[in-house]
């Protein structure tokens, strides 16, 4: 009876650890006690007036919630691309500063300091999308037509794009004139909670939809499982992969808009830099393979938060912004070992060579 | 049989190694005759072809370390990383630690080394995907590198700026200027390390068992473990090589510049796989060729030199440039290749 017992939990162990959800939350576990152990006020959300004396909620949750907006709208076509096409899109980052860039050469015009803006902020927010998808459908092309792996494919837009995003401006930084333009990542007075976070869920709901009415993220998994059985299941592999590109470049392109909208003006080279690390670690902390395949959308969203959490946590430990990437990089050798089938394969052994040891003492 | 033979295209004929090395020696002396039509003069100087291999020693060494790994079907985009995490430390060692110069060797190969084995082991022996490890590792390395020293100084060691300014003279190679003094066309030491360890990677790679194996584990992994290579350890011994050669780069690259900044070495990553692809590597593994590596990363600096000389001196102009090079590389590569698999058919 006992034994029998022992068995089942010893599955309910099982399945709680296999469960792909195990890692994220296990993540938000021991950073929220890390906190809670350093300083609990890191939690209090207080309700305070901000810079135009609109009653706004500030604290670092709802910094995290507000911050993490873009990295969770990254992760949901970088979820995509990896489930499609097996490798990653490094380019991200770089293609927020061109997408951005093309935003603000429509809103300002020739002039870097207009009085006015120039045109409509939903006519630069169409030519972002169109520039951010346009870059994906490059990189697109480049892995579904040419078959070239998708890190390296684009590499190629990752060292130009910051510089074709310079030169899109002449090298200038235009300031957007109109204080309207900054609600999309600030507050719209009356409004407590950041615009951005309404943003994120939009394509959070959005991406959803699709993928529950759509064949999208069957064919999309179709594909990165076998690409060639796929084909002959009447999928065409090459333009699914193109697809998902393309929906990245969607992404950042939204992404873009709430990076601008921040500070109203942009910065080439530090312009979401080093997004695409946190963007494929939001991806393989969400318990996704990077080598494609199956996926879960939920679970990379909350990766990205996650990822932001760990970002705002350094920042209350004071560790320096420019040392930042190293701690984060030990998190993802760290993550990815502990998720290697190899690791996984070798710990599954010992428990079972442990339990049969206690077993025969029994 | 023969007449068989005759009829299929060229390309049957030539291995895939032979065939991309051919291309990218072509398109190197094109694009130099191109430079000293339209650019005139300076690229006739025997010096002007020196400098370029002076600026880019260590890039040589550093895309040396790459091909190795990218034939062996892996990639290691950390040693931009390394090279200024070694330079840093370097740095930082030699000035404010009193240390000489065989101490700071040492640190280079020693840093190096240890980032070839964690992240050999890595993808070797756990299998993760080496382009996140690499990933990870590259920001670990811009991170430390900040961690160890932000600000930018120049290295004050004496014995270290002798070593530095040395020059090596080419003889016949020097020019007469307009007072009529001969000046001799040096290099530096960099130079002989780099073209050194050009040609002991190519002895290595041509004529040796282990690196026959480099080129069987990226062709096929499946049939190089039927041969009896051990693929772990090959590909291990890949990764280890690369980091040693990213740490000698380091230090090159330091004597090149003589300074420790966090910011050193920015993006030679992409450079250095650039020159690899342009050199005719190829990314998916088992073809490839260190004597093409040095040809593209002279066409690499080649073309930086004649778009700087064009008066398009703006510093957005190189990135562009070598990334639509990469992006023209990466399609004729695989367009030949597509050509060539169908011409066996």
């Amino acid at each position: 009876m006992s034994a029998k017992k022992k068995i089942k939990t010893g599955g309910i162990w099982k399945k709680i650890v296999g469960n792909q959800m195990f890692i994220p939350v296990l993540a938000i576990l021991i950073l929220v006690i890390v906190n809670l152990i350093k300083d609990p006020s890191f939690f209090v959300v207080t309700m305070g007036l901000n810079n135009d004396g609109f009653p706004v909620l500030s604290g670092s949750l709802i910094s995290i919630l507000d911050n993490g907006s873009e990295l969770a709208i990254l992760a949901i076509g970088m979820t995509l691309v990896t489930a499609a096409s097996g490798g990653q899109d490094i380019s991200v980052g770089a293609t927020i500063a061109v997408a951005g860039s093309a935003m603000l050469r429509v809103l300002c015009g020739d002039n870097p300091r207009p009085t006015a803006t120039q045109a409509p902020v939903i006519l630069a927010f169409l030519v972002a999308c169109l520039v951010g998808m346009l870059c994906g459908a490059f990189n697109g092309a480049l892995v579904s037509a040419f078959k070239i792996q998708p890190m390296v494919a684009t590499l190629i837009l990752f060292t130009a794009g910051r510089s074709i995003a310079a030169w899109i401006n002449n090298n200038e930084l235009p300031i957007v004139p109109d204080p309207k333009f900054a609600w999309f990542a600030g507050c719209i007075p009356g409004i407590p909670i950041p615009t951005s976070v309404f943003i994120a869920a939009a394509c959070i709901v959005a991406i959803m939809l699709v993928l529950k009415f759509t064949n999208l993220g069957l064919y999309t998994q179709a594909v990165g499982i076998n690409e060639n059985s796929s084909r002959l299941n009447g999928i065409n592999p090459t333009f699914i992969k193109f697809l998902s590109f393309v929906i990245l470049g969607l992404c950042v392109a939204v992404a873009a808009l709430i990076k601008v909208s921040r500070i109203s003006t942009i910065n080439y080279s530090v312009i979401a830099k080093d997004i695409e690390m946190d963007a494929i670690l939001a991806v393989a902390l969400g318990g996704n393979a990077l080598s494609g395949g199956k996926f879960n959308m939920w679970a990379s969203i909350l990766g990205a938060y996650i990822i932001q959490f760990l970002t705002t946590t350094l920042y209350r430990f004071k560790v320096d912004s420019e040392a930042r990437p190293a701690y984060k990089a030990v998190v993802v050798i760290l993550l990815v070992v502990s998720s290697a089938p190899v690791v996984r394969n070798y710990f599954s052994q010992l428990t079972k060579r442990f339990t049969s040891a206690k077993k025969e003492v029994a | 049989m023969k007449a068989e033979n005759k009829k299929s295209s060229i390309f049957t004929r030539v291995s895939d190694t032979n065939l991309l090395l051919a291309i990218t020696i072509v398109i190197f002396f094109l694009m130099y005759i191109g430079a000293i039509l339209f650019q005139g003069e300076g690229f006739l100087k025997p010096q002007k072809f020196f400098d370029i291999l002076n600026n880019n020693s260590a890039l040589i060494i550093t895309a040396c370390g790459m091909s190795l790994v990218m034939i062996t079907g892996s990639i290691d985009i950390s040693v931009g990383g390394v090279v200024a995490l070694v330079s840093t430390c370097c740095a930082v060692y030699l000035d404010f630690h009193e240390g000489n110069i065989f101490g700071s060797i040492l640190i280079a190969i020693g840093v190096g080394l240890l980032y070839g084995l964690v992240q050999g082991f890595l993808v070797a022996y756990l299998d993760i995907q080496p382009f996140i490890v690499s990933l990870a590792g590259m920001f670990f390395a811009r991170g430390m590198s900040t961690i160890v020293h932000t600000a930018h100084f120049n290295v004050a060691s004496d014995v270290f700026n002798a070593l530095k300014n040395t020059r090596i003279n080419v003889p016949g190679m020097g020019s007469v200027n307009r007072k009529g003094i001969y000046i001799p066309a040096y290099v530096e030491i960099g130079v002989i390390v780099a073209l050194l360890l050009v040609v002991i990677l190519f002895i290595v790679l041509r004529w040796t068992k282990l690196g026959r194996s480099f080129y069987a584990v990226g062709g096929n992994k499946q049939s190089a473990l039927m041969l009896g290579i051990n693929v772990k350890r090959t590909k291990f011994l890949a990764h280890l090589i690369c980091g040693l050669l990213a740490g000698i780069a380091g230090y090159v690259y330091l004597l090149h510049v003589g300074s420790s900044s966090a910011d050193n070495a920015m993006g030679m990553e992409m450079n250095a796989i650039a020159s690899s692809i342009i050199g005719g590597t190829m990314l998916t593994g088992g073809v490839g060729n260190i004597i093409g590596t040095l040809f593209g990363v002279l066409s690499l600096s080649t073309i930086q030199n004649i778009v700087s000389g064009a008066g398009l001196g703006d510093a957005w102009w190189t990135g562009i440039t070598i990334a639509s090079m990469l992006c023209l590389f990466l399609v004729i590569q695989s367009v030949v290749m597509a050509q060539k698999k169908r011409a066996l058919e």
